[in-house]
């Protein structure tokens, strides 16, 4: 902003994970006294911007200067130092540690050596009641609150660190109205105090009412800076997205609505506060998407179809017939011949020190045994199979799964699942950290296995994907779906809207839920 | 809620030990032939100390999330090595004493070096260790020998003012001098940190490395008092691998036994010491109900079963399914 200099800037920072670019030359200039508010779509390179700021990670190049000196943060105590405090998505508590505990745990008050535990109660109390939640009790352990009350704690926290710089990256996604409005209010108070707070969050309504200025990132870089206020909700998404379209999705086939029977439904599924309510059907030859922020839900529904939570209500149908889908097992039985691709391979979906083709047969065994004894030929036919269906690069069968590449890896994943020729296939954001070549094989597999009858729910939180792979896009929000968008609905803009929760754009709501 | 409710729900595992315990051991003095007398209470103290220092040892390591396999190897080196030092004059003695705590310290240290810098699995790096340990003790006492200050060992295994067990107010010193500075200190709140949640204890930007190396080290100096005190009970040095082995995995089963978690983070050495008086017990009452000894694995073995049962009843509340791998 004019006149006042800033009082931490980044100038060209720069951020490579592997082959993946997070940050590319990237900018950003801090003001004491006032309020930034962070804006992009998932990996955009927010949280990483964040995290160079906070010493968790190290930037490949660019710098930093803090009162116009230079610095560089070795770790997160090293910025913490500096007055950089951050307010992290993934919580940073430690469970097993009271509410006190926790609050002074990076710098307890100590006496003759020990922790002075009056000391750290009273800077507990007095951290709660600055950050608005002084019913918490300090004596609580953090692992018995509800997340929102934890999220307070993680506040009072880092109050109590005397920040000059406070960043709050998604702090209030599992937080109440009521909390919102509490920690809106003491975000203020704190703006009056002269902090330099950064806000990121995916609510645009709370950015319009929070901050004096903001930064869009998009692909790793700051593209754009204007004051709160003054570009409409529709810019501020066109300067999300403003992404070049690539043509690596295969053709979808024209298909009138609701040609075929569901092959699985879903009516008015709930889990604790997380589904709320969701009906859906997905048709032998379709591709479903589920769209929406990160963490609204798709992952629990995935899990609620494969039977993994317990004490689910509403109900499941295969082939129009309800079903009590009790342990995976169940799920990939042959009656009902499920299969979940999961979102972290690493350890839900393949055992990385076991060889390619153990991990390959794991999921059907059964299939390739009799009497307890596996059949070998049948097995090594099979497995040629997947390997030359899916052009598996591996350098044998008899090497550790763990030594593919990532893309090689979630082949395995898919082929030991498609070795079972599920009907219905649950895909967990399964592009996450693979490269472009691979994912068009799967972008094409996925259209295949649709075709040859398979039912295809897909979670992805890759906007482009859902529309180039996905017949129809049910949009989550809170663990409810609130939108759906078939054909020509299916845009960028009407998917960011939707996943906003604001009711803008070219989308048309949901009419109700499937007759 | 009141503050008490807060502490009585930190300090359950401890009180259930302690409960488990004194029903134990009511029973025990009730059936023994001579009652509660000063005598029996001193035979059981010296008896049940042993297994406590070493159980104390096991918790801190265990409640930075890891486990110590060597404990039971220092305590049987310690030994041997306090049978050689551990005699003489006043001043030769405490120099002895010294040297034999010096030793436990630093087997303590270089497991904690192992499994912090070297980044072993803890369970890996003390079987090691152990192993090397007890080679060490083998060389000091090829066969049973050696000999301790007589006067001083009297002195720690009787009784203060004809009723109180000295035995027992050296683990109550003991308790007062390393754990209580320990569990309040900095880094033993760094140690409870790293074994709650090592991720979110680095973000917050906790001395882990510290905290977990304190750990192992006291943990080697808690096992050579121990060690010490087998000394001023069998007057001997005593290489024996079944023994070191045994006290071992007795102090994981005392640590259980005493609500610590073996996930780490949660429990106190307090709540081992009553696990292991109550574990050493559970041979005692085989012996005044006239069972046969060749019993007591079994009955040690069932009541540990009930014990950490209890602990698993947490499970049933879980709602979705893959939290039972966490």
């Amino acid at each position: 902003m004019d006149g006042a200099a800033p009082l931490f800037r980044m100038e060209g920072i720069s951020k490579r994970y592997g082959g993946v670019r997070a940050l590319e030359k990237a900018e950003l200039s801090v003001t004491s006294g006032s309020i930034h508010g962070i804006l992009g779509e998932n990996g955009a390179g927010k949280s990483t911007l964040i995290k160079v700021m906070a010493g968790v990670v190290a930037p490949d190049e660019g710098s930093m200067t803090l009162d116009g000196r230079e610095v560089s943060f070795a770790s997160p105590a090293a910025a913490n130092q500096a007055g950089i405090v951050c307010i992290f998505q993934e919580l940073s508590l430690v469970p097993e540690l009271s509410v006190a505990d926790n609050i002074v745990i990076s710098d307890p008050p100590t006496r003759f050596g020990m922790i002075d535990r009056k000391a750290q109660r009273r800077i507990a109390e007095e951290a709660l009641a600055r950050a608005g939640a002084a019913d918490i009790h300090p004596l609580a352990l953090v692992k018995d609150l509800p997340l929102s009350r934890r999220q307070m704690v993680e506040i009072a926290k880092a109050l109590a660190r005397k920040p000059r710089i406070l960043i709050l990256d998604e702090a209030t996604s599992a937080l109440a109205a009521a909390d919102v409005a509490k920690i809106f209010a003491v975000l203020k108070r704190l703006r009056g105090e002269g902090l330099a707070l950064l806000y990121i969050s995916h609510r645009m309504n709370e950015i319009a009412e929070l901050a004096d200025q903001c930064t869009v990132f998009r692909n790793g870089r700051n593209v754009a800076s204007y004051a709160a206020g003054s570009k409409s909700d529709n810019e501020v998404i066109e300067l999300m997205i403003g992404r070049e379209y690539s043509h690596i999705f295969p053709p979808k086939p024209v298909r009138l609505p609701a040609t075929a029977a569901p092959v699985l439904e879903a009516r008015t599924l709930s889990w604790t506060d997380r589904l709320d309510n969701v009906s859906l059907t997905v048709a032998a030859g379709e591709v479903v998407g589920l769209g929406g922020l990160d963490g609204q839900g798709q992952r629990e529904l995935l899990l609620a179809f494969f039977g993994v939570l317990r004490g689910l209500s509403g109900e499941i149908l295969i082939d129009g017939r309800p079903v009590a889908i009790a342990s995976p097992a169940a799920a990939r039985d042959d009656r009902i011949g499920m299969a979940l691709i999961p979102e972290d391979r690493k350890t839900e979906g393949l055992m990385l020190p076991m060889t390619v083709r153990e991990n390959l047969s794991f999921a059907a065994l059964d299939r390739l045994s009799k009497g307890g004894i596996i059949d070998r030929a049948a097995e090594q036919r099979l497995i040629d199979d997947m390997v030359g269906l899916l052009a598996i690069k591996t350098a044998g069968l008899d090497i550790p799964v763990g030594a593919l590449s990532g893309g090689n890896q979630q082949k395995v994943v898919i082929a030991k699942w498609l070795m079972r020729q599920p009907r219905i296939i649950l895909l967990n954001d399964p592009t996450r950290g693979i490269d472009v070549g691979t994912k068009q094989e799967l972008y094409q597999l996925m259209r295949k296995l649709a075709d040859a009858g398979a039912a295809i729910l897909f979670y992805s939180t890759d906007y482009d994907e859902l529309i180039g792979c996905c017949d129809r896009v049910l949009v989550l929000y809170d663990g409810a779906v609130k939108r759906e968008l078939v054909g020509a609905e299916l845009t960028e803009r009407a998917l960011i809207a939707s996943a906003l929760n604001i009711h803008g754009g070219d989308a048309t709501p949901r009419h109700g839920a499937d007759a | 809620m009141k503050d008490w409710r807060y502490w009585l729900a930190e300090q359950r595992g401890t009180l259930l030990a302690f409960a488990i315990f004194i029903v134990m051991f009511a029973i025990y003095t009730a059936n023994h032939p001579a009652g509660f007398t000063a005598n029996v209470v001193q035979t059981a103290s010296n008896k049940g100390v042993l297994l406590a220092f070493v159980a104390m040892a096991q918790t801190l390591v265990v409640i930075t999330a890891g486990i110590d396999l060597s404990v039971g190897m220092i305590f049987t080196l310690t030994n041997c090595l306090a049978s050689w030092l551990v005699i003489g004059t006043g001043l030769e003695t405490a120099f002895g004493v010294i040297a034999v705590l010096g030793t436990g310290l630093l087997c303590g240290a270089i497991n904690g070096a192992i499994v912090i810098y070297g980044r072993l699995q803890p369970i890996v790096a003390t079987i090691a260790t152990g192993a090397v340990y007890f080679g060490i003790a083998l060389l000091l006492r090829p066969f049973p020998g050696g000999s301790v200050n007589e006067d001083l060992a009297d002195a720690l295994t009787g009784r203060l003012f004809g009723v109180v067990p000295a035995s027992l107010v050296a683990l109550f010193a003991v308790v007062l001098i390393v754990w209580v500075p320990f569990s309040r200190s900095v880094l033993g709140r760094a140690a409870y940190a790293a074994g709650s949640s090592e991720t979110a204890a680095y973000m917050s930007g906790v001395p882990i490395r510290r905290g977990k190396f304190a750990a192992y080290a006291l943990a080697g100096l808690l096992a050579a008092i121990g060690g010490l005190f087998l000394t001023f009970f069998t007057y001997t040095g005593d290489a024996a691998y079944a023994s070191g082995n045994a006290y071992t995995l007795f102090s994981i089963a005392a640590v259980v036994l005493g609500g610590v978690s073996l996930f780490g983070g949660k429990g106190s050495a307090i709540g081992a010491i009553f696990g292991a008086l109550a574990f050493r017990t559970i041979g005692d009452l085989l012996f005044v109900f006239d069972f046969d000894p060749l019993w007591q694995p079994l009955f040690q073995g069932v009541i540990l079963l009930i014990a950490v049962s209890l602990g698993a009843f947490a499970l049933f509340r879980v709602r979705n399914r893959l939290e039972w791998f966490l």
